[in-house]
């Protein structure tokens, strides 16, 4: 009791906690320090390409063809192909992707060997590099399928064995798989066991009880997987590269065998092929504003929708 | 040996090794209400979701013995767990309506077997809402969400829903532990009202409801079944030593 009273100890104490209060402000400086790094990065970033793009950003812009050997005019065509790609990818990557988590968390027992390969599967699916999504995309889809199909119905006369709007969307499905799995999971595991016992206690089977009480508690998490596959999609250009992205059409894609053009690929054409890159640095960035519009709004919905399930989960 | 609804010989449950039904052997009676007690953990609960094969959800469970339903065993081969569970309906202890309307709730049974007629559908409804006593307090409100719905009232909605699908028997599992007083003797009332056309079996933690509402009682008490007879008799005069510590409060 008289030594915790002592003088020499009590300052030692003192000393003590000041320095290690000196350690924690340096400390809660860095970590500030950091956020506010990170945060004028963003705003840089967008500061850049909102003053750059918006001499050129309009209404004009945004609903009319390139003019002039691409150095002048919109970007309607590459707005509408994005579009197109983005839809045709949702529709073959949503069902799968669902089917998928469904069977994850509905079907699969605890210690499935084979869930467990479907899991590290996917895990393994969202770190592949986009532009192996390509050249996956590029062999099979093309020069496997596409050219099989039209060995075997179109008698050798190529169609199919070509980039076009479908070979790509089903290689940017399989980069956005894994997204939405994810959010389907988290979905589907929200929905209490209470509810499953209810649906089954009064004879439904196991897929009634799906259909009815699981996925119908599901939609918003299956369309937060779908806006987040969609903003992603929207603004990958790798997987697309050799599948399906033109330079320039004079005309808007017809068929899911055409060709098309992208945002983003756009974006890379203008920069790196353009005839006259100073003359197309407006386009450029307003070309690339209009991608950061598109993606920024795309995940703000993703978000809130994913935290309105988070408090409906609670 | 027709009044008897269930059949139950020596049936034992496991979880992986551990063994949590050991041999019960019960006659349940038809159009009675049968209670079953005991401490928590001693079975009761697991021993009610034998008999419409909920436990089948749980993949370390395994079961042996027979549960024979009106003669016929309800875990052979050849027997649909869903035709079981249409006929078994259940009540369970946290009540749990779909995050639909009313209507919707009611209409989820019937529905499933495929009926589609509004007429008919209405009917069920209304005839469902009417045997769980809760149609006056609800008939204005049918498209509302039943998540709005008091607690008392979301139970006596699910035991509407399970009378929907037109069981034969219907099991309750602690049904009126998270409700109050008024709500509880609500519940209970219900009860009596449905034996005339169910046989009903109820899980229990609370003795004078057992005593009050049911014909029959068992006494669990780990894994076991110690002892079954009429609600009277074990109430006044059990046979057995546990039994009477337990219903006079020595332990439990």
């Amino acid at each position: 009791m008289d030594k915790v009273l002592n003088e020499s100890e009590g300052h030692f104490f003192s000393s003590r906690k000041s320095t290690s209060d000196i350690k924690g402000k340096i400390f809660v400086g860095l970590t500030q320090l950091a956020v506010i790094l990170i945060i004028s990065i963003l705003f840089i970033i967008l500061a850049v390409i909102v003053y750059q793009g918006r001499s050129k950003f309009s209404w004009e812009f945004i609903s009319s063809f390139p003019t002039n050997g691409m150095t002048e005019g919109g970007i309607f065509p590459a707005l509408i192909g994005t579009f197109i790609l983005v839809i045709v990818m949702s529709i073959a990557a949503v069902p799968f992707g669902t089917i998928t988590a469904l069977y994850l968390t509905e079907y699969a027992s605890e210690n499935s060997k084979f869930a467990a390969a479907v899991r590290f599967s996917v895990r393994t699916l969202a770190v592949v590099p986009s532009i192996i999504f390509g050249l996956f995309g590029l062999g099979f889809f093309i020069q496997f399928l596409g050219a099989g199909a039209d060995t075997a119905f179109n008698g050798g006369e190529l169609r199919w064995g070509q980039p076009n709007i479908l070979w790509a969307s089903l290689t940017m499905a399989l980069l956005t798989l894994p997204v939405i799995i994810v959010s389907v999971e988290e979905a589907l595991k929200t929905i209490p066991r209470e509810l499953r016992e209810a649906s089954l206690a009064l004879g439904a089977t196991k897929w009634q009880t799906i259909k009815k009480v699981v996925l119908p508690g599901s939609v918003s998490g299956i369309m937060t997987g779908t806006i987040l596959a969609v903003s992603r999609g929207a603004g990958e250009v790798a997987p697309i590269l050799f599948t399906g992205a033109a330079y320039y059409l004079a005309t808007l894609p017809g068929s899911l065998s055409d060709q098309f053009m992208n945002l983003g690929y756009h974006v890379y054409i203008m920069s790196t092929q353009s005839s006259d890159v100073e003359k197309t640095m407006p386009i450029q960035f307003a070309t690339t504003l209009v991608l950061l519009i598109l993606t920024l709004s795309l995940n703000v919905v993703a978000v809130i929708i994913r935290s309105r399930i988070r408090r409906k989960a609670k | 040996m027709k009044d008897i609804k269930i059949k139950v010989n020596d049936l034992s449950l496991y979880y992986g090794d551990k063994k949590a039904l050991n041999e019960i052997t019960m006659d349940i009676p038809a159009n009675k209400v049968t209670a079953l007690i005991g401490p928590s953990g001693c079975g009761k609960s697991t021993f009610l979701r034998c008999i419409n094969r909920m436990n089948d959800l749980i993949p370390s469970v395994s079961i042996t013995g027979k549960m024979l339903v009106e003669g016929v065993d309800i875990y052979d081969k050849n027997v649909d767990v869903v035709n079981i569970r249409k006929k078994i309906g259940m009540v369970f202890q946290k009540s749990n309506p779909f995050p639909k309307s009313i209507y919707e709730n009611i209409a989820y049974g019937p529905r499933i077997n495929g009926m589609k007629d509004k007429t008919e559908l209405d009917e069920i409804v209304e005839t469902s809402l009417r045997q769980a006593a809760i149609w006056d307090e609800l008939k204005d409100r049918l498209d509302d969400s039943a998540l709005g719905l008091s607690g008392g009232q979301q139970q006596r909605l699910c035991i509407a829903r399970t009378l929907a699908v037109s069981p034969d028997i219907i099991l309750m599992d602690e049904p009126a532990s998270a409700l109050d007083p008024i709500s509880t003797s609500k519940i209970e009332e219900l009860v009596h009202q449905l034996k005339e056309q169910y046989t009903i079996i109820i899980v229990t933690h609370n003795m004078q409801q057992a005593a009050r509402t049911s014909d029959h009682t068992a006494f669990f008490y780990m894994g076991n079944l110690i002892e079954m007879g009429k609600t009277n008799s074990i109430f006044t005069k059990p046979v057995q030593k546990q039994t009477e510590d337990y219903i006079t409060g020595r332990f439990g």
